[in-house]
């Protein structure tokens, strides 16, 4: 305190640079991001809005976008429940080997998309270490919509556990301490204390994985199948209309992405706002 | 202080309860990420090391390989620049339209690949706003390096300017404004001061945007037109040799993939251990 306030009162030189760097950045970012992003809104525009419509409206489109989003959802969810464990036991728990899973929780994040789906797709195919098993037991993975949200999961899983494992790790103990003596039960404590701490973390999780897991391809096209109106994913049917250079019927579903992606990123942002606003009090309590 | 010198006393699960979530916890992890890992080794080395050799060595193969450390040699260095410029400007100053520029520097995380690489074909391809400037300037940008090299800036712009904006505004500028009250000039305050205090952040932001540059695949695949030898990245070679049903060549090119991805969690590992992540600040990884 007495040392910014004598820095305050000497008033120090400004830092020099921000002319220069926010110049190169802004340069940067409008030729790397923004003029590629008003492109595809240009392409948009110039489509005349029926054949917009139509391009969404049609079947393949239409069932490409429930896959999608209904793949993408599930898998999102399986990784909040699994996710939140993960995180769990690896905060709480020791056991040998901890550092190690912790470490792994980042492959699907790291791993190329492409090596990821080939992966995947050797492990459930008909003569996989797992496909074998379960095709015994009457259960198709590889090739099916269950495969799609298997890779889903893959590589969603990292975003929920690493937002949810900080928070856990940041739990003061006291709490749940004061809650047992309290007479709560271990579950009473989990839903009343611990629940309510960790919530804004866990919905974060779901949205990025969400997000993640609508718009990923490589690890997908490998195990899906591809089939026209079952199982092809909206990026792939935008990759499949480029090819066949219909621009428009791209451009289409390129903007719903799109748009789904800014309103994601914007319920992000509203989440970390929420919760910042949550921690600023007990952070506070803290530091006194 | 820390919970794990506090007894669990009243706040414990039960021991059959904890063993139980923790056996569940662990057998997801194998299934989801051990299996699919050691999968690819199996695969690979699963006709012999020499077979795996052989498909190394393949012109293609060589071909993918050189074509992808040249986009990374491009791409790293200018997104690292660019990644500090930003940092500086928003980790140390206020200004308006900061938080526009924080998420645009977000937005390619949140887009998907395939969406990325569709900017690209609608800017340069037939009717593209910049079809006629390309076309002018006599270059290939689509199914061509150019091409290559923009969907991969593109989808790596975000990685040191994330890794370094909340550490440097957690810094404040407090030491730098120590060095210039001293004389030093701008520069040599950034080099001396505000470089040593984030090089082990802005390091794993070069090792995240080198990982993800050599392994990119959505955004790529649409601009490159997949003409072997020429525009096939090591991903792209990936997809080839599996479509050809040339699983083990496949295999034994993704492995070189994933030695990059094993490496780059290593550097995670290792990088945290030097410098511990600022309260509240999360590190690496996806969020």
């Amino acid at each position: 305190m007495i040392a910014s306030a004598t820095a305050r009162r000497r008033r120090p030189p400004v830092l020099p640079g921000l002319p220069l760097s926010l110049g190169l950045a802004s340069a940067w970012l409008g030729l790397i991001v923004v003029v590629p992003l008003a492109g595809l809104l240009v392409a948009g525009l110039r489509v005349p809005a029926a054949q917009l419509v139509q391009a969404l409206a049609d079947g393949r489109a239409r069932a490409a976008l429930a896959l999608s989003f209904g793949a993408a959802g599930l898998a999102a969810f399986v990784n909040v429940v699994f996710g939140t464990l993960l995180a769990w036991v690896l905060v709480r728990y020791r056991f040998p080997g901890r550092r190690l899973a912790d470490a792994l929780v980042d492959l699907p994040f790291a791993l190329p998309t492409a090596v990821a789906g080939i992966a995947l797709t050797a492990l459930y195919g008909p003569h996989g270490w797992l496909g074998a098993p379960l095709g015994a037991l009457g259960l198709k993975v590889a090739y099916t919509r269950l495969g799609i949200v298997i890779a889903l999961v893959f590589v969603g899983l990292p975003f929920v556990v690493r937002t949810v494992q900080p928070v856990l790790a940041d739990l003061d103990p006291e709490l749940e301490e004061a809650a047992a003596s309290l007479g709560a039960g271990r579950l009473r404590v989990a839903t009343a204390v611990i629940a309510p701490e960790v919530a804004p973390a866990v919905l974060t999780g779901f949205t990025l994985a969400f997000a993640r897991a609508l718009g990923e391809y490589g690890s997908v096209i490998f195990i899906a199948g591809n089939l026209p109106g079952r199982t092809e994913i909206v990026p792939l049917l935008i990759v499949i209309r480029l090819e066949s250079y219909d621009y428009a019927g791209a451009a289409a579903l390129g903007l719903v992405m799109l748009a789904v992606s800014l309103l994601l990123l914007g319920a992000l942002n509203a989440l970390q706002r929420w919760s910042q606003r949550r921690a600023q009090p007990a952070e506070a309590g803290r530091g006194a | 202080m820390s919970a794990e010198l506090a007894p669990r006393r009243a706040t414990g699960e039960p021991v059959w309860l904890r063993r139980s979530l923790l056996i569940a916890a662990l057998a997801f992890l194998v299934v989801f990420l051990v299996l699919p890992l050691a999968v690819i080794f199996q695969q690979a080395f699963g006709s012999g090391v020499g077979a795996y050799l052989r498909a190394l060595g393949a012109p293609e193969a060589r071909a993918a390989l050189a074509l992808s450390l040249l986009v990374a040699a491009i791409v790293v260095p200018l997104n690292t620049v660019f990644g500090v410029a930003a940092a500086w400007a928003v980790g140390k100053f206020s200004f308006r339209g900061k938080a526009v520029l924080v998420t645009l520097f977000d937005l390619p995380f949140a887009v998907s690949p395939v969406v990325a690489g569709l900017l690209f074909v609608l800017l340069f391809g037939r009717d593209g706003l910049l079809a006629p400037l390309a076309a002018a300037g006599g270059i290939h940008v689509l199914f061509a390096l150019p091409g290559i090299i923009l969907a991969t800036l593109f989808v790596t712009v975000p990685f040191v300017a994330r890794e370094l904006i909340p550490l440097m505004q957690a810094q404040g500028r407090e030491e730098e404004e120590a060095a210039r009250m001293l004389g030093a000039s701008g520069w040599r305050t950034f080099r001396h001061v505000t470089l040593p205090n984030v090089r082990w952040a802005l390091l794993y932001g070069v090792v995240l945007t080198a990982a993800r540059a050599l392994g990119e695949f959505g955004a790529v695949s649409v601009v490159s037109g997949h003409i072997r030898g020429e525009t096939t990245t090591l991903p792209l070679e990936v997809e080839m040799l599996h479509a050809e049903f040339r699983g083990q060549e496949a295999f034994a090119v993704a492995s070189l993939l994933t030695l990059v991805a094993v490496a780059s969690l290593v550097a995670k590992h290792v990088l945290e251990r030097r410098s511990p992540r600022p309260p509240g600040v999360a590190r690496g990884g996806p969020a």
